[in-house]
């Protein structure tokens, strides 16, 4: 098996963006692992939030997944790495369709950190794993000397469970299901570029960090009769990774609607000022569905019902034709795609 | 972000308005028209609006040279990347231009290479890396139209420290233009003229389209609405066979400009034939410094020369596509060898260049 030639001969930032460069490096890490699935289970092949382990003689399958932790400012509008670890790893658990259970962590630390502000990070992490009902149950902890890496950095696995018949994956969209977002889109990423850069313009912006847990419970029996074919929590490369994603795996097209996409105005005005496209930056705390037409109305009521799905829209819709294509309708009227974004967003000159 | 009175600049039952009024001027006038825009920022508008899909097909919108990282000479970039090998220096410039392939590399492999290239968002940023480094050697690579020719002026009036110095590889947009409407095999109808830019030198130095070689022109803004409306003031002059400079964008651009800052450039920099990648060297078509602030000026402190670059690499058609000879879809490489990632052009590296646009909001 030939390793697929990759652009460039370094790994650059880019590369974990979440765009087309990290698909090249995940395919190059990947694929030439052999064994790949357990059973009938997802597997790494599928690249979804999270793989799962079917037991057999159970009507249960175990789910799993795996998350890195690496965010710069360690405390931003909104939130920190710790709370950031917990609600990552759940979110990704309650994407799949399951119910987080555990949690493992490990904690990589640069020489020099100090005790408190240790503290800060663990506390966090202590208190949400509990808002969140699960059980940390292992860990491990490294020291790396000065200067090779950036103060912590957190990993951790997320253990659910789910039902076997419970199929929300990103290859599951149909033809005709509707496409819900639980809140405004780029709060996180833009919060974080605005501490990072010192722009100072706008104060009250805070990243959407958040667990989906709410959520979640809310459409529980939805979940259950397979009303909700997809669900993803936008996070690197924001809607638009997300939906491109899905448009290639599912093989549909998704048109969504410019109009309907709530956006904070201040994350606009980042975005605008930075020449930074809003669809592109992620989120934390928001999730997409891809949901049957028919029971759209009653989905959309309650997650609006939550404390904090109260913005969700309704924001397009899927298509059999342009299949694995993004498309937008822009708010004058025009038609467009959402490219899959190519690596990580660098502001314009003018 | 709106200003007061700007609400309908993106509001869907206006353009519809404007539209219709659009189909019943080009109906009248009944040929095929094409319009010419040169700022980037009007094609990102156009495109990310999807306003081409919204226009009659009589109507063809092309994009002329309006990118100033594209037309940024490789020579000039091949200067930067000679003096970024320099243990004592620390290269500044905007986020787009680092990625732009030069003769051999960019600085952004300069930088993977282990240079100090950074990112700033303005000179100011820049005067201040100089001041918290002052052992090191720091230069800003100043590119840009009028738009950006201002701040790098006032930097440089304003005493900055004597570690500070500027690659000016600034380009003026009035000169290409008349370059361009001169080459009278592009058959243009009408401009759509940089707001931006008029909002620096004001409605005069645009004149000479209408005036001169008789085409009508719009300054524009840059929301969709903007944009059509420029479309239709156009129509509208060549429907009553008029060719003037109008100002569209009256909330932003005054007549006679930014005095202020048109004193800055004038104190600064003098005007100069300059080399634009892919279009040839232009008369008066770009900026130098004054002798009076050579102490800034980067070519003079250092004394680089380069032999020999390479603009436009074999197989591009970047020269093409920045005068509107052809649509980006229409080069061999495009979306297939020539990406945003692995960039060979330098029109598909910036937001600004028109083959990146395309790539980013039209599949073929």
């Amino acid at each position: 098996m030939s390793m697929k030639k990759v652009s460039s001969s370094v790994i650059r930032l880019a590369h974990g963006a979440g765009g087309q460069l990290q698909e090249e490096l995940i395919d190059f890490i990947t694929k030439n692992i052999t064994y790949k699935k357990v059973g009938k289970g997802i597997g790494v092949e599928e690249l979804d939030d999270g793989a799962t382990i079917p037991l057999e003689d159970y009507e249960k399958e175990i789910v799993i997944t795996a998350d890195g932790h690496t965010v710069y400012p360690l405390f931003f509008p909104g939130g920190n790495l710790g709370i950031l670890s917990i609600c990552g790893t759940v979110n990704d658990l309650l994407m799949m369709g399951a119910k987080p259970l555990a949690i493992t962590s490990i904690i990589i630390i640069e020489e020099g950190l100090k005790f408190d502000l240790l503290e800060k990070i663990i506390n966090s992490f202590n208190y949400k794993a509990r808002e969140a009902n699960i059980a940390i149950i292992a860990g491990d902890t490294k020291i790396m000397p000065r200067g090779t890496l950036n103060e912590i950095i957190m990993a951790t696995t997320g253990i659910g469970i789910k039902d076997k018949d419970i199929k929300i994956l990103d290859n599951n969209l149909q033809p005709d299901d509707k496409i819900i977002v639980t809140g405004s889109i780029g709060d996180h990423g833009t919060a974080l570029i605005s501490s990072r850069e010192g722009l100072n313009i706008s104060s009250d912006l805070e990243s959407d960090l958040a667990l989906l847990s709410e959520i979640y419970n809310v459409l529980k029996s939805d979940i259950k009769n397979n009303h909700i074919h997809a669900m993803k929590d936008p996070t690197r490369g924001g809607i638009a990774a997300a939906l491109n994603d899905w448009a290639m795996k599912s093989n549909v097209g998704v048109m969504v609607e410019e109009d309907k996409i709530p956006i904070k105005k201040q994350v606009n005005a980042v975005c605008e000022m930075l020449g930074l496209d809003p669809y592109t930056i992620a989120c934390e705390g928001r999730a997409l569905l891809s949901v049957d037409p028919n029971h759209v109305e009653s989905i959309l009521e309650k997650i609006k019902s939550t404390n904090i799905g109260s913005d969700a829209e309704i924001i397009g819709q899927v298509k059999a034709e342009n299949s694995k294509k993004v498309l937008l309708k822009t708010i004058v009227g025009g038609t467009r795609f959402i490219d899959m974004p190519l690596g990580e967003p660098i502001p314009r000159i003018c | 972000m709106e200003f007061p009175g700007t609400q309908h600049l993106r509001n869907k039952d206006f353009t519809n308005k404007v539209i219709k009024i659009i189909k019943k001027l080009i109906n009248e006038i009944n040929k095929p028209i094409k319009f010419m825009h040169v700022c980037g920022t009007h094609e990102h508008t156009i495109s990310k609006y999807g306003l081409r899909t919204l226009l009659p097909k009589e109507i063809e919108v092309v994009s002329g040279p309006g990118c100033p990282v594209c037309v940024c000479p490789a020579a000039d970039i091949d200067k930067a990347i000679e003096l970024g090998k320099r243990d004592d220096v620390i290269i500044t410039t905007f986020g787009d231009m680092i990625r732009v392939p030069a003769t051999n590399i960019s600085l952004a492999e300069l930088k993977a290479k282990g240079a100090d290239v950074r990112i700033v968002y303005g000179p100011h940023d820049a005067v201040k890396i100089a001041s918290d480094n002052p052992n090191k050697e720091v230069i800003f690579f100043s590119i840009g139209f009028e738009t950006t020719v201002p701040l790098t002026g006032y930097e440089i009036k304003a005493n900055p420290p004597s570690n500070f110095s500027v690659i000016c590889a600034h380009k003026l947009i009035p000169a290409a233009l008349e370059l361009l409407i001169s080459q009278s095999q592009l058959k243009i109808d009408g401009f759509i003229s940089p707001g931006h830019v008029s909002t620096i030198i004001g409605l005069t130095p645009f004149k000479i389209f209408s005036d001169a070689y008789k085409v009508p022109n719009i300054v524009a803004g840059f929301e969709p609405n903007d944009v059509l409306l420029a479309i239709l003031m156009l129509l509208k002059q060549i429907k009553e066979n008029k060719y003037e400079t109008l100002n569209e964008y009256s909330r932003v651009v005054k007549p006679e400009g930014n005095l202020i800052a048109q004193k800055i450039i004038e104190e600064v920099f003098e005007p100069v034939s300059s080399p634009w990648r892919g279009i040839g060297r232009i008369l008066d078509g770009g900026l130098i410094i004054r002798d009076k602030f050579e102490e800034y000026n980067a070519d003079k402190k250092f004394n680089i020369k380069i032999k020999k670059s390479q603009d436009i690499p074999p197989g591009c058609s970047c020269h093409l596509v920045m005068v509107g000879k052809l649509y980006p879809y229409e080069c061999k490489l495009f979306r297939d060898k020539c990406t945003p990632i692995n960039p060979i052009g330098p029109c598909m590296v910036s937001q600004e260049g028109t083959c990146s646009i395309y790539y980013k909001y039209y599949k073929e």
